[in-house]
């Protein structure tokens, strides 16, 4: 095993073992604290751009397979690890993880003070970081910490293109048709595309780049927003089309980042959370029920809505319900316009990984395109 | 929604006595719920008959019972109390049973008290296997396929469907009898031909074979807003055949995949509100198919578990205290995290360490039993550890066992592979180091996989641990990197020591040279997302430590360990006591300790809570780590039992100051020799004793004082090893069945003393502060010497003796604290032998019956013992109101009598053909728990303590007398009482034919070994098994009558009757028949008595 090394941009240095490729790495170190579901983490294109961290010791027990995989790539930028597993264990498995992210080129770095990691990062907020492994490791430091100060910082940072399809492309119902969906792909997740299948909903996938034109000329039942990286200022191109969306008065729902784009273009700011919200055990209160659900959360910016549970549009879209937050610290974790047909959420009904607890707002979405036809 | 308005008293059961199954992880859930409750401005009123809990001291609750769990004894603390509602779902299977027994005789609807915590319907739901099932499948989850048959033809038919191998249970059979796993035709018809025939309703149940499987436990909550959270998963070592509380457990599961672990959360979500659970916990047991991943689950518990406290000590989750908010009417998000403050208990934790819990056996105590792990509970306790990976946690729970032989280790020569392989098809209680042994030897992961179904993750870790253990022992030196890798794998100074073929205190100098220490990080429900408000803290070798600085005095506080028979709850009670004395003066209280049932063990117990094993090498670094943030005080090591108290001389050579009496002193109680001369100077007679190193020097002793000899190892606990022996074959066989256990050698002397007979043994608990010296209460015991202390009752105030017989017991007392030079407790027992006071032996530290002390007379003695430790007097304390001014000496007119009676748990231990292991008492401990019963007289107290021990005298019936000769003229006249009453005697022969001469009418029944062509009808233990007889007495005799006798106490055990084995029991019983018969007992609350006392010691 040789030697790695991870270096965050503000000096701090850990030392470790080579995990997964060798070579470099540059991204924004975030930490993620499920204790399950490390390859749907790994596939989520959500994480691309970032130095992931678990905070669970052992990672890669029960390796990997086709299954689970939430896209068809790793696109973490790096794995930090504390104990990977040294053989697969599972009746479910078809290869080993170290093995996975090699085909990938992630590199990675295992056997360091992971919780020391996550309580810095908790204290002085995510920041950019690079894994040096092999030859990339022996270079000096100032070097490395230098490297790690040019890259590029998440903050204003645009991904959508580099997650999104390049194709559009359709997924058929299963059952009877309820309805279409036209989905801009930020970054989606396969589960997404299943639940919404699953529930009679016929499923367009258009790339992030596309134009509302194009995406209202398909005529949808509804339009959906997925999640994916990036900071949400930086995705104007994407707030513009959903506006028309909106005053097409088409039903929308958006999850994650599709979440804090609705935000945008309500005309709220989102802002960039100190170090975010990666877990599946996070409370959310639905105060529309009175219910809390235990949800899985994947995201480093969120909305602000100040003055309350409801507010007015800034953008001229009527009255709009902060209709989710979190238990944890109160972040917006959920927006449902109530003079339009739109609402989304913060964090990930369709879980995988994480509990099933919010699955039923696939069932909400199903809802609205039935009123909403009913009402034609 | 907030606290309910309509609920201003709770009624809150406790689980009664500790037994296999069902131990202080109820005293940890009761406790906080009384504490939780109170803080809600409830009015709180407990009973539970086992006073050596913390949740019976008198400061828990408004009113406490300690009473025996019975409908009637609730319905009477009902009437008295008029409690709006019952909390059943903290207490165990005891109180729940207890609750469903109230309910069904019309109790509850008949004084209008509702049942908090779970719904009867919800625990009917819950408990009956045929609704549950039903329920589970309604839910879509699967159980085992099962078919109940009636005829052999119905049995073969049945296998199409379940396939071999299968599992046979006939019908109302106890303690599994006739059950058995069938591979082939030739074993189900041989199986299922003698169920059938066991089987009183000829039906057995034929169940697919789930053996082998994954088990997995969540433990889950629900509020009455349908809010759910999975606290905890705990994933099983060892496969589905072995119950969850004698299996290795693992926190969180570490071999399911997302969707897997996802779907076990699904099913067991649908089951909680299936069944109805809406304002508390339950956990749920699953069995996974390794090949197919298909689920089945097994079972649920409507109510707080022994896992739940695990689960809450694994995740910082207090199950227990927010069982206790749900079930007054909060939500899960209305109630804060008590570790981070800021967030709410609606989440999940998420875990950054792994959690490992080993069960604790008590196999040694009972050399008949078997020793195979089953689905019957055997274990008496159990440690958890808590490391950074699963090989440091594993090994430092493994140590945290402190039981010879249950660490992994690489010493002697290799095993033969088969052999092993061949071993570890059987789960026995050493299975895993088999396992560790196997693999060293050369045996593969697969042949071990295969042999044991243990998950192929779990056994390449011990691989892994084995090819560290190679690394530690070839490396050219002991540097940085390979202590390093070591420690991160959890080795310790000692293992390492042997693998480099050094001392252990060698290996710690080194490692402290190279500035090798271990950090300790926090357990915070949250895998450092959010700042921990709450210091519970564990080590683990890695860059950065989390112990806050604090400018406050230190006091260290040792635990226990792991229950075991002879150190249980009793010792968490005074190290319990202890820390809220200490916080209370001012002190900052740091507890260590490593058993997760406990409340010591509770982060909200001491300021701060080490989850650590108590070797002396994690001690150190504990306190190591503590100076560096502050000034140390001292640290407490006369109340965490023989655990703590080991590791004083250990912790004084490394210069840490010690609390209370020294080292040295306690070396003076423990050093034969020495405590002679301390006997001499205070003209104190001892039996005539010496000290054996050897058999050799053993039989020379025994025959200069004279058999019978009574032959005890020093330093052990719980009489280990202790012995009656009388004559010199006995010695020789005692040295033959102790000479692999250690216990006897070199450094540890085996004490002769003569035994003697007919003396009455009396027990005192006492303080001394170097002047005064201060008794707790002085002890009489029921059972003659020679009943291990820990087995006999007792009584409190004395009942037999006088005044200047008590003054003669305090001054002796006084003499030998002087003598040691005690700082603290002292526990003393005496014989008392034809008016002749002797001493048997003196123990300067905590005893089993401080908290007993405590409960019966009111007096704190742990707390009063922790203040004296820091310098306080006994003077002040008695002027500032801690203690009584009169102490445990003084007895008042009309003071009332409190009885101690031990619990045994022989019903848990069967042999290896399957009948149960013999249950008379003898000197060695062997009883997992204890209650106590307290009312105006000793007759009443005495059937109280009986009825508590759930062997009720009954109020009419047949009584069966078989004693030894030498009994049989102290047996006639209790024996006429008893007939007088009504009950009807039965009695062999020999016996017989003397009680007809006294004018007894007699039934003769045949004797066990009796031939039936020399007398017919069917045998005593015929009737017996029959459920025919009441109560038996049975005292052992000569060895023609001992097969009988051990039939005869079998057969009594198996049918859960009342037993005496001595006739002083019996006497002291005969008050105590007339009692049961005169009616119902009356209740009264400690606190009650407390008054009353207090009134009577101010006149």
């Amino acid at each position: 095993m040789s030697q790695a090394l991870l270096v965050l941009e503000d000096g701090r240095v850990f030392h470790g073992d080579s995990y997964g490729a060798e070579g470099k790495t540059l991204g924004e170190v975030v930490f993620a604290t499920g204790m399950t579901g490390y390859q749907e983490t790994l596939t989520d294109p959500s994480y691309a751009g970032q130095i992931v961290v678990q905070t669970s010791p052992h990672i890669g027990n029960t390796g990997v397979n086709t299954r689970d995989e939430e896209s068809s790539k790793v696109w973490v930028e790096g794995y930090v690890v504390r104990d990977p597993s040294r053989i697969v264990s599972n009746f479910r498995s078809e290869g080993s993880l170290p093995d996975e992210l090699r085909k990938y080129g992630v590199v990675g770095i295992s056997g360091i003070d992971t919780r020391a990691l996550t309580r810095h990062l908790r204290t002085a907020g995510s920041m950019r970081g690079g894994v040096f492994s092999g030859v990339a490791s022996k270079l000096p430091l100032e070097d490395l910490i230098a490297e790690v100060r040019a890259a590029v910082k998440m903050k204003g940072l645009s991904l959508s293109d580099v997650v999104s399809t390049s194709e559009s492309y359709t997924v058929s119902p299963v059952g009877d048709r309820v309805g279409k969906v036209a989905i801009v792909d930020l970054g989606i997740k396969k589960s997404t595309i299943e639940h919404m299948a699953s529930r009679g909903l016929e499923v367009e996938i258009y790339p992030a780049s596309v134009n509302a034109a194009e995406l209202l000329a398909a005529n949808p039942d509804a339009v959906f927003y997925s999640n994916g990286p990036g900071d949400p200022e930086a995705a104007a191109a994407q707030v513009e089309v959903l506006k028309k969306v909106l005053d097409a008065r088409i039903p929308f729902f958006g999850i994650c980042f599709g979440n804090q784009l609705l935000g945008r273009a309500l005309g709220f700011e989102t802002y960039k959370l100190p170090f975010g919200h990666r877990g599946i055990n996070q409370p959310v209160l639905d105060r529309k029920t009175g219910k809390v659900e235990v949800t899985a959360h994947n995201h480093g910016f969120a909305v602000k809505v100040d003055g309350g549970p409801e507010a007015q549009s800034p953008a001229g879209y009527g009255r709009v319900a902060v209709s989710h937050v979190s238990l944890n610290d109160d972040c917006v974790e959920g927006l449902e316009c109530l003079d339009i047909p739109a609402f989304s959420v913060q964090y990930h009904p369709e879980a995988a990984a994480g509990p099933h607890d919010s699955n039923y707002l696939f069932d909400r979405l199903v809802e609205l395109i039935k009123t909403n036809k009913a009402a034609k | 929604m907030p606290k309910r308005s309509d609920i201003n008293s709770v009624l809150v059961i406790g689980s009664g006595p500790i037994v296999i199954g069902q131990a202080c992880e109820f005293d940890y859930s009761g406790t906080q719920a009384c504490r939780v409750l109170r803080a809600e401005g409830i009015r709180v009123i407990l009973v539970n008959s086992n006073p050596a809990t913390i949740m019976t001291d008198p400061d828990f609750a408004d009113a406490t019972y300690i009473e025996p769990i019975t409908p009637e004894v609730i319905e009477s603390i009902i009437i008295k109390e008029k409690p709006d509602a019952i909390l059943p779902t903290l207490g165990g299977q005891t109180a729940l049973n207890a609750a469903m027994a109230l309910h069904d005789l019309g109790i509850l609807e008949k004084y209008n008290v509702e049942l908090i915590g779970a719904k009867v319907d919800a625990i009917k739901k819950g408990e009956d296997r045929q609704i549950f099932k039903q329920l589970v499948l309604d839910a879509g989850a699967d159980v085992a396929k099962s078919v109940i048959c009636s005829t052999l033809d119905e049995c073969l038919a049945a296998v199409g469907e379940l396939g071999y191998p299968l599992m046979v249970q006939p019908s109302f059979t106890m303690g599994g009898l006739g059950s058995g796993f069938a591979h082939d035709e030739e074993e189900l018809r041989r199986i299922c031909e003698s169920g059938l025939q066991a089987s009183p309703v000829t039906q057995v149940l034929l169940s697919e074979s789930i053996l082998g499987w994954k088990e997995y436990e969540l433990e889950l909550m629900r509020d009455t807003n349908d809010n759910c959270v999975v606290v905890c998963s705990i994933e099983n070592v060892d496969p589905v055949g072995v119950h969850t509380g004698d299996s290795i457990t693992v926190a969180p599961a570490l071999t399911l995949t997302d969707r897997e672990y996802q779907n076990l959360r699904d099913i067991s979500i649908d089951i909680i509100r299936a069944v109805g659970v809406d304002t508390g916990g339950c956990n749920i047991q699953f069995a996974v198919d390794p090949t197919n991943g298909r689920v089945v689950v097994i079972e649920m518990n409507p109510r707080v578990s022994r896992s739940s406290a695990l689960a809450s000590k694994a995740t910082g989750f207090p199950i227990a205290k927010i069982a206790a908010k749900l079930a007054i009417g909060y939500t899960l998000d209305e109630i804060p995290n008590d570790i981070t403050r800021v967030t709410p208990a609606s989440f999940e934790p998420t875990l950054d360490y792994i959690v490992v819990k080993v069960p604790r056996f008590a196999f040694e105590k009972f050399p008949a039993a078997n020793n195979t792990l089953t689905t019957t509970m055997k274990s008496v306790g159990e440690a958890m550890a808590i490391g950074r990976n699963y090989s440091q946690a594993l090994q430092k729970a493994l140590r945290s066992l402190e039981k010879r032989g249950s660490s992994f280790h690489w010493e002697g020569p290799l095993g033969n592979i088969a052999e092993l392989l061949e071993a570890i098809k059987t789960p026995t209680d050493g299975r895993l180091v088999q396992v560790q042994q196997a693999l060293r030897a050369g045996a593969t992961a697969a042949q071990v996989f295969d042999s044991t179904k243990i998950d192929p993750w779990f056994v390449d870790q011990i691989v892994l641990i084995n090819e560290v253990a190679d690394d530690i022992a070839k490396a050219p030196s002991l540097d940085t990197v390979v202590i390093k890798h070591a420690k991160n794998h959890g080795f310790s100074d000692a293992q390492i020591a042997q693998l480099r073929g050094i001392g252990e205190a060698e290996v710690r100098a080194i490692r402290h040279a190279l500035n090798l220490r271990p950090v300790f990080k926090t357990v915070d429900t949250c895998a450092g997302e959010f700042p921990a408000e709450t210091p519970y803290h564990y080590s683990t070798y890695e860059q950065e430590t989390e112990v806050a600085p604090s400018d406050r005095k230190k006091v260290v506080i040792l635990g226990s360990g792991p229950n075991r028979i002879g150190q249980g709850v009793e010792f968490d009670y005074s190290c319990v006591h202890a820390s809220f004395a200490l916080s209370d003066a001012g002190y900052e209280t740091i507890m260590i300790n490593c058993n997760p049932e406990t409340v010591s063990t509770d982060y909200d117990t001491s300021d701060r809570l080490y989850f650590e094993p108590l070797t002396l090498e994690d001690v150190l670094e504990v306190i190591h780590a503590e100076q560096q943030s502050g000034e140390l005080v001292g640290v407490v090591v006369q109340l965490g039992g023989q655990t703590a108290l080991g590791l004083a001389k250990g912790l004084q050579d490394a210069g840490i100051p010690i609390l209370g009496t020294t080292p040295d002193a306690i070396d003076l109680a423990e050093e034969r020799g020495l405590f002679s001369k301390i006997l001499e100077d205070g003209d104190l007679l001892a039996p005539a004793n010496g000290t054996a190193l050897n058999l050799a020097e053993a039989e020379v002793i025994a025959s200069r004082i004279g058999y019978p000899v009574l032959v005890r190892p020093s330093f052990v606990l719980g009489g280990r090893g202790m012995e009656i022996v009388y004559d010199q074959t006995g010695i020789r066989d005692y040295f033959d069945r102790i000479k692999d256990q250690g216990i006897v050698g070199p450094n540890h002397p085996l004490l002769v003393d003569r035994f003697l007979d007919d003396a009455i043994e009396i027990d005192i608990d006492a303080l001394f502060d170097g002047e005064t010296l201060y008794v707790g209460g002085v002890m009489e015991h029921i059972e003659e010497a020679g009943i291990h202390s820990g087995d006999s009752s007792c009584t409190l105030p004395p009942i037999t003796m006088s005044d200047s017989q008590i003054a003669r017991v305090r001054e002796a007392t006084l003499k030998i604290a002087q003598g040691i030079g005690v700082r603290g407790l002292l526990n003393v027992q005496f014989a008392l032998a034809a008016d002749v006071l002797y001493v048997l032996e003196a123990n300067p530290r905590a005893s089993r019956t401080v908290p007993f002390v405590s409960k019966a007379l009111g007096i704190t003695l742990a707390k009063a013992a922790s203040l004296v430790m820091v310098g306080k007097t006994i003077k002040s304390l008695i002027a500032d109101g801690h203690l009584p001014e009169k102490d445990g000496t003084y007895i008042p007119a009309g003071a009332p009598i409190a009885v101690k009676e031990a619990v045994l748990p022989f019903k848990r231990f069967a042999t290896k053909d399957g009948r149960f292991v013999d249950s008379l008492l003898g000197p060695e401990m062997r009883s997992t728990g204890e209650v106590m019963g307290i009312d105006v007289d000793f007759p009443k107290a005495f059937a109280k303590s009986q009825s508590a021990a759930g062997s009720a005298l009954p109020t009419s019936g047949s009584i069966f007398i078989s004693v030894s000769d030498r009994d049989k003229p102290q047996v006639i006249l209790p024996v006429r009482r008893l007939q007088q009453l009504g009950y009807k005697v039965l009695a062999t022969s020999g016996t017989a034919a003397i009680l007809a001469r006294h004018g007894i009418e007699v039934h003769v029944v045949r004797k066990h070994t009796d031939d039936s062509s020399v007398a017919d009808g069917p045998t005593i233990v015929e009737l017996i098994t029959a459920g025919k007889v009441d109560v038996v007495v049975n005292t052992p005799s000569g060895s023609s009558a001992r097969k009988d006798g051990y039939e005869i106490r079998a057969a009594t055990t198996a049918a859960d009757k009342a037993i005496f084995t001595t006739i002083a029991q019996l006497s002291a019983a005969i008050g105590s028949f007339e009692e049961v018969i005169a009616g119902p007992f009356a209740v009264k609350s400690l606190q009650d008595h407390a008054h009353d006392r207090a009134v009577a010691l101010a006149k």
